[in-house]
Parts: structure tokens; sequence; C-alpha cells
């Protein structure tokens, strides 16, 4: 693009790089506003009589003697117990992707080594899987999980979404093992290995790229679900997205929607890390599936 | 691989899928068709002083003996499919009978939840979903021409809409245009309006949740299209270029037929996203003015009475409007599929 001819006409590089300001602000302003805002009481916040008073938090001067305020990160962490979710969040996180990474690499390696029919028959039956909205599959699990006395806990909830995880991971490993060269493995059984030495031996030192990028998404599904963790948690076991929606039910008393931002802040911080330190693999990742087509 | 290793292999995650969802999606259809057992009542005759009077009464032990004899429920066929609170065909029929024009009859879908869920579900689908590509392709264009030291930046700030919770991501916009944040302030101040309330009409809901839709997911159709011009062929580009083809014909005959196939595969899977839509309805508070039919799903099943019968009818209904929606990436699948062996 550096050739003189495609240099674009100044109007045109002016009007493109302010369009690009104004997407930059429309994706990180919201953030910003509400990490600023999440340190102010909540008349600044919600200003109704002047809106500058949310970025110089004069009533929040008024009531804690100074611009800035952690009653909000207080009344969600202290108060509420917002750690606890925090603690779930990640131990449901945690072993889903431990998990669903562990099955999801034996399923996607078969499928992509083996040349039979049914393995295509099986990737479109987890197409038509990762297709389905999770909400739709609730109603068949609450039955059965009263039953056995099993609703409410954290393994029933991890359980399910490796589950509803497992056709988008396999779709993406498959992809993945389908470009390391198949001949790799080939040598080895050759040389007198059983398929899964081979897989053992040879796949998983080259496979780290693939289950990296994999296991960000199926992180992001599992830390970003809300129908199923909703109707499946019980109240104590609550993780972050519910635990959130469950404090605008009380909205109406004030400070109550103060904790909700501040536990919204809390809940993007990590959000934001991922983003920045998985950002090459999070971009490869989307477009993995889409330059293949 | 042999058949033999390879269901080794597969019989995790296969099982996981088979007990979690295949079985669970059995389990909604057969509920579907199936509603609780009434309360068996026992009319008794109490005598008291003033009279005889009929009393009803419901008979604790037979209801439970029933219930427990058959926990799915009655028997019911499609009735549920087409009761009120779903396809209610008697209410559609009765509206099409009366209908003065053909407004009316789609204002009277419109009092019907399912229709209205519908009629939601299907807006934001078809309307997010061309306007987040168009959107993103800017995006692209954009970025793709900025100096090099920027675009990290722009890729970071870009993806956060998208990687974010989406009913968090809704909660932080709705904060902002509530009549007393920052955005809904300043819009009250543009209207000139100080009573301007996006939560209080039905088209500005609609349009706040399309833009959220919009917002939410352009960064994919942006990171997909800026790989996509990466792969440019710059040969090309040249040879129009000297062929004399202005900067917008470039675009237009050049870029977006490369980036084609690119945009198909957005399409398809934003329609199937999008249609799925829920979390903003909750994050925005907007169940008033709209819902989806997640959002009926979800209505059901939460509050003290779970209402598994409706609540799965509903789940047919929405598994087949994906299925349809779904259809045009199957056929395509089973073509290449077909091509390669």
């Amino acid at each position: 693009m550096s050739s003189r001819a495609q240099r674009m006409p100044r109007g045109l590089r002016i009007a493109s790089t302010g369009f690009i300001a104004v997407w930059l602000v429309l994706a990180a302003f919201p953030f910003l506003w509400t990490l600023w805002g999440s340190f102010k009481v909540e008349i600044d916040f919600f200003s109704i009589v002047d809106w500058t008073d949310a970025l110089t938090g004069d009533k929040t001067i008024e009531t804690y003697g100074s611009p800035f305020t952690s009653a909000g990160y207080a009344g969600a962490w202290v108060q509420e117990e917002f750690w606890r979710a925090v603690i779930n969040t990640f131990i449901v996180c945690f072993f889903v992707v431990g998990t669903s990474l562990t099955i999801g690499t034996l399923g996607g390696y078969a499928l992509s080594r083996s040349g039979f029919r049914y393995t295509f028959w099986l990737l479109m039956i987890a197409l038509i899987f990762r297709a389905m909205p999770p909400i739709t599959l609730v109603s068949g699990y609450l039955l059965p999980f009263f039953e056995w006395n099993v609703w409410g806990i954290l393994p029933t909830t991890i359980v399910v979404l490796v589950a509803i995880n497992q056709p988008f991971t396999l779709w993406m490993l498959h992809s993945f093992f389908q470009s390391i060269p198949k001949e790799l493995d080939e040598s080895a059984k050759v040389d007198g290995c059983t398929q899964f030495q081979a897989f053992r031996r040879v796949i998983i030192p080259v496979m780290w790229p693939g289950v990296v990028t994999t296991g960000l998404f199926s992180f992001l599904l599992a830390y970003n679900d809300f129908a199923v963790t909703t109707m499946l948690l019980s109240k104590e076991n609550q993780t972050m997205v519910p635990k959130i929606a469950s404090f605008l039910g009380t909205t109406q008393t004030e400070g109550n929607v103060m904790f909700a931002v501040a536990a919204v802040v809390s809940a993007t911080a990590p959000l934001f890390v991922l983003v920045m330190v998985f950002q090459r693999q999070i971009v490869g990742g989307l477009t993995a599936g889409a330059v293949k087509g | 691989m042999k058949h033999r290793t390879f269901f080794w292999f597969f019989l995790p995650t296969g099982l996981a899928m088979l007990l979690f969802i295949a079985f669970p999606i059995i389990s909604v259809v057969t509920q579907s068709v199936h509603t609780p057992h009434e309360a068996v009542l026992v009319v008794s005759e109490n005598c008291g002083p003033f009279g005889c009077k009929e009393e009803i009464t419901v008979d604790m032990e037979a209801t439970e003996a029933l219930r427990a004899a058959n926990p799915v429920g009655k028997f019911v066929g499609l009735d549920i499919y087409f009761d009120r609170g779903h396809l209610a065909v008697d209410e559609v029929a009765a509206a099409w009978r009366s209908k003065e024009s053909l407004g009316d009859f789609v204002g009277a879908l419109g009092n019907l939840p399912f229709y209205r869920a519908m009629g939601f579900t299907l807006t934001y689908t078809f309307t997010v979903t061309p306007l987040l590509i168009i959107v993103g392709f800017m995006i692209a264009l954009g970025v793709n021409s900025l100096h090099r030291h920027l675009k990290g930046l722009v890729i970071f700030f870009s993806l956060l809409p998208m990687i974010i919770t989406p009913l968090i991501g809704s909660l932080i916009l709705f904060w902002m245009v509530d009549s007393r944040g920052i955005l809904g302030s300043a819009l009250q101040w543009m209207a000139g309006d100080p009573d301007l309330s996006l939560k209080a009409s039905t088209t500005l809901t609609w349009v706040m949740l399309i833009v959220y839709g919009v917002w939410h997911s352009a960064p994919f159709a942006f990171v997909v299209f800026y790989a996509g011009l990466q792969s440019m062929p710059q040969e090309t580009l040249e040879a129009a270029m000297i062929d004399g083809a202005s900067r917008w014909q470039q675009t237009k005959h050049v870029v977006v037929p490369h980036l084609m196939p690119l945009v198909t595969f957005v399409a398809l899977i934003q329609l199937m996203d999008n249609f799925r839509v829920f979390e903003p309805i909750v994050g925005f508070n907007a169940a008033a003015h709209a819902t989806s039919l997640s959002w009926i799903i979800f209505n059901d099943l939460g509050g003290e009475t779970r209402q598994l019968t409706a609540a799965s009818t509903t789940s047919v209904l929405t598994i087949i409007g994906v299925a349809i929606l779904l259809s045009p990436v199957l056929v395509r699948t089973w073509r290449d599929f077909k091509g390669k062996t």
C-alpha cells in the first residue's frame, strides 16, 4: 500500500481517519465512562442537574470529601458478597476450559484423521448443535436435574457448559489439526507407535497454538454465559453475570445501582486483560474459520 | 484411522454432546406435547346450619399418585403449539376474518406474544446483520489505510465491544442512554425535549437495541474483513489502477468481490447469532417494548412457576427457526463435501 499512486487523496484520508476516530470513541468511550463513573455516587453517575457532575464528582465530594469513592466496590464486593461470584466464575471457567479442551482435542484429532463418511455427518450434527441457542435446551435440563437433586450446584453447570462448548471446540480443533501434516503421525505409526502414542508424542507437542486459541473462545463462552448459568445455579452458587443481573432486580434503593456499576467494571477487567494479552490469538481464531470457508 | 480407535478418541466428546445436547432436545420435544396433570378435584357436600354447600377440594393423594405415575404429564398432542401463547391459530384466524386492512391484521398479530416476539426477532436479525456488515467493512477499510503503529491500538479497542459479556455490554450502554445518563441527556438536549426517554417509546427502544446489536457484532465483521484485506492481491489492484479505475471503482470491482465469500460467511454466522437475541433485552430492561423468542423461553422458565411446557414449546419453535436459517449453511457445506470426495 505504499506505492505513490495508491496514496489516498487528502479529503478521503481525513474522512477515513475521522470515521475510525468516531468508531474508536464508540468502542472505547462507554467502558472508560463507566470505569470513571463507578467511583462516584449515584447522583453523580446519573447526573440529573448537570452532566459535568459526573466528571467532577461534586456530590461525591459532598458525601465523601473526595471526588473518588470506592463505596460502590465495597458495597458490591463485601456487602453483597460479589467475591463469591468471582470465585465461582473462575472455578467454572477453569474446569470448563480444561475439560472441554481435553475431550475436544481427542475428538477433533480423531475427526481430522479419519477419512470415513461418518466424520462428515458428525461435524454436520455438531454444526447444528452449535447453531442452537443454549436457552432452548434449558427446559430439557430442569426436570431431570431436579429429579436427581443436582440442580443449583457448580459441577452440573460445568458439565452442561462443557457439552454446549463441544460443537464449537470440535470445529475449531478439527480445522486446526487438518493443517498439521498427516505425515507426522503416520511416520510415528510406521515406527511402531499406536495411534494414541502418535498423538501423545508427536501431535501434542505441536498443537499448542491451536489449543490456546480454542481455549480462549471456550473461556469466553463460559465467562459470558447468562442463560444457562442463571437457570441452573442456585442463588448461593451464582457466577458473576447472573449475580449482576440479580443486582438489577433491587435497583430502587439508592446505592444499589452503584453496586451493579462497580460489579460490571470488576467483571470487565479480566476481559480487558485477556484482549490485551491474547489479541493476536483472538484475531487469528476469528479469521481461521472464515478464511477456510 | 480404524473405526475402533476413532470410537475411543471420539467417545468422551460424543458422550457429552449426546447426554447434554441430544437428549435434552428429545426431552424438550416430549415436554412440549405434555402438560402437567391438573389437580384431582373432589366435590363434597358440606351441610351446616345455613344449608348445604358444595365444596370443591383438591385430592392431594390422588394428584400426587397421578403425578408420580406419569411425571411428564398428560399427553395433549400439539394443543400447546396452537394455544394463545404460541402459534395462536384461533386468534390469527379470527383476526384474519375480522380484518379491515392488512395493517389491522398485523396490529392484531402484535398483541399475540409469540408473533410480537417473532416480529422483533426477525426485524432485529435482518436489520442488524446487513448494518454490521457495512459498518465492519468500513472500519476494515479505514484501519487498513492507517499507519501500522496505530493499527494494533485500534484493533485492541475495536475488539472490546465484541468480547464483552452481552449482558454487561448492554448494561453499560443502558446506563448511558438512561434519561439521566450522559447520552440520554445529550439526546434530550439535541431534541430540545426534556422528557424524552428512549425507554418509553417502542420505536426508540427498537432502535436502541439495533444500535447495540451493531455495536456488539461489527467488530467480528471488521476482524474477518480486515484479515481478508491482508490477502488482497496487489497485482489486481494495480492492474485496475492502470486501466484507469477510480478509487471507488477499485473498491467496488476488486475489493468487494475479493471479500464476497467472507461476507457470506459473516452473514450466515451473524444471522444465526442475532436470531437468538436475548441478553440486551434483559440488560436494556426492554421487555415492555421488545421481546424475542429466547426471552419468552427465559421468562417462562424463570420465577416461581416454571412453565416447562410453554417454554419447551417455544424452544421447539425457536429450534425450527434456527434450522431454517441454518439450511443454506448446511447445503453449502454439503456441496463442499461432495466436491471434495
